[in-house]
């Protein structure tokens, strides 16, 4: 894990204890280079933020941590992602483990057409062929998970589309918890939601991490601040990719940045 | 500012749309006229001859003297049912399946080869298809039969149903595929259990228009199924179907199987009419997303 010392502006926690080690990962779309070289540990059951301006490459980086990255047209990665040890690229692992593993929330909310709430919770479930009394117990639970129980009790047979943009969130922040993964990753997931919404995801954030590792892209700094314990972040190198500039624990990232680059985007100059 | 908007380039400006909106109008009025010409003089011509005995029987011998009315055309409708129904059961399966491979897996070379292909067999003048199931089939078996018929309307209709499923496919939103795969489903059973679903009455919408244009087709059925005089419900011997009956009782010097014809071709416009406007209010009450 030498590699990851090599940029002095990237402090993250040792590679050792972490729950996910970005070994040498580069992202390609096609022939273009998207995300340059990355090294990097995300620590386990803490909320790591990625933040930076857009087009650099967030979302990518994000979604090469659960193989989503190469379901896009000409997605393609070189390296290794480190689960527990495990490298998740390695050509014996099959990406639908990694992803039972590692769940996903998108920016827009994405709860299923012409399915009920009860079953938009349940659809990772029924792929895994659960008994009808174990996934009831499973959706309930989720979704006290999500803290959007007390709001659908009553009309968890009612479409999940009629949920207002909040709930659907939180209905598929539920689905997503509801296989128990142990990693979250969140593609800006308040973004498309009004302050108070917004609000009461940050606050689920803060309570999941008890239990799960959380990353999350955004482009709210503010954001950011208020929820992670250790902030990415990014930006576009010369050559027009993408690229990790500086990480490290949150608090000094926003009062005490090593890069000029990073401090430049925190206090507003660009971005 | 009142100036600019009431100058010479502003009213130059509303003339000209006015023109173009006029102009166009008047095309779809044109195109349309062909339309509404055949369905009232169809109409005229061909409701006369709908009765009761018109449906429920079949064909009878005429001979001068006699004052028959040629009997019915049930024989058709029944050998229509049989011959379209049957094509339907192949087409169908192929054309749907065709449809998702085009849409799931759609960046690869063998997609872009397939859809070539489905649209140069679109294009395809249909009794091409026909006489290449008479080279295949009948020759070969020596026999005119539904079934040789029922072949080169599968021809015509896969074409049909891959390009609808597949356009139907591609309105299902990326989120929701996304959402399936995220959760560790793998592809087969995204397709299955997301996918497949939200668009089942848009692929409802390709079967069924892809059956009534293949209602309506005579060319590939003259060189297969021949004709029939009598009911059969023998996929493999000469059959009748509605559009062969107009054509051939057209071709007869008795006045009453003329005018049986054009009570066949009423027949046809109607059913094909019918199954447009169902797959119209189909499609309206249950949109695809």
């Amino acid at each position: 894990m030498t590699a990851i010392a090599a940029n002095p502006n990237i402090q993250m926690p040792p590679a050792v204890d972490a729950h996910l080690v970005i070994d040498g990962l580069t992202l390609y779309y096609g022939q273009r280079e998207a995300v340059a070289r990355t090294d990097l540990a995300i620590p386990r059951k803490q909320v790591t933020a990625i933040i930076g301006p857009s087009g650099c490459g967030k979302s990518t980086l994000l979604r090469s941590l659960n193989r989503m990255h190469e379901t896009v047209p000409g997605g393609r990665a070189e390296g290794r992602v480190l689960l527990d040890g495990t490298n998740i690229y390695d050509p014996a692992i099959d990406p639908i483990y990694v992803r039972r593993r590692i769940g996903m929330v998108f920016q827009q909310p994405n709860p299923l057409r012409a399915r009920t709430i009860a079953e938009n919770v349940s659809i990772g479930l029924e792929l895994d062929g659960i008994g009808k009394r174990e996934k009831e117990a499973a959706v309930e639970r989720a979704l006290k998970r999500a803290a959007l129980w007390d709001e659908v009790v009553d009309r968890l047979d009612q479409p999940g589309v009629a949920l207002s943009g909040g709930q659907q969130q939180r209905l598929c922040l539920a689905r997503a918890l509801a296989v128990e993964p142990e990693l979250i990753l969140m593609d800006e997931p308040a973004s498309a939601l009004d302050p108070i919404a917004t609000l009461r995801i940050e606050e689920l954030i803060r309570e999941l991490m008890n239990d799960i590792t959380i990353i999350i892209v955004t482009h709210n700094m503010q954001q950011a601040a208020r929820v992670s314990d250790y902030t990415m972040f990014m930006n576009l190198n010369d050559r027009g990719s993408g690229g990790v500039v500086e990480a490290g624990p949150t608090q000094i990232m926003f009062t005490a940045p090593k890069s000029k680059q990073t401090e430049d985007y925190i206090t507003g100059r660009f971005g | 500012m009142e100036q600019r908007f009431v100058g010479r380039r502003y009213r130059r400006r509303v003339l000209v749309n006015r023109l173009m909106l006029i102009l166009t109008v008047l095309a779809t009025i044109i195109s349309l006229v062909p339309l509404v010409l055949i369905i009232v003089y169809v109409a005229e011509q061909g409701i006369g001859s709908l009765s009761i005995d018109f449906l429920t029987h079949t064909f009878r011998p005429i001979s001068f003297g006699n004052a028959s009315t040629g009997g019915g055309v049930l024989h058709a409708i029944v050998g229509t049912v049989i011959i379209v129904g049957f094509s339907l059961l192949l087409a169908a399966p192929i054309g749907i399946m065709a449809g998702i491979y085009l849409s799931e897996y759609p960046g690869n070379s063998a997609s872009t080869a397939i859809r070539f292909c489905v649209d140069v067999l679109s294009a395809m003048p249909s009794i091409v298809g026909g006489v290449t199931a008479y080279v295949l089939i009948v020759q070969r078996v020596k026999s005119f039969s539904g079934f040789a018929g029922s072949i080169a309307l599968v021809v015509l209709m896969v074409p049909i149903i891959t390009r609808t499923t597949e356009e139907i496919l591609r309105l299902v939103p990326q989120s929701s595929r996304e959402a399936a795969i995220a959760l560790g489903a793998p592809k087969w059973r995204t397709t299955l259990t997301i996918v497949l679903p939200m668009a089942l009455s848009g692929i409802a919408t390709g079967v069924l228009l892809a059956f009534a244009r293949a209602a309506g087709e005579t060319a590939p059925l003259l060189v297969t199924v021949l004709g029939n005089n009598n009911l059969t419900y023998d996929l493999f011997g000469p059959m009748q179907a509605l559009p062969l009956l107009a054509y051939r009782y057209t071709e007869q010097p008795y006045q009453v199987l003329n005018q049986q014809a054009w009570g066949a071709a009423f027949l046809l416009v109607v059913i094909v009419l019918g199954i447009n406007i169902l797959v119209r209010i189909f499609t309206r009450t249950r949109s695809p997303r």
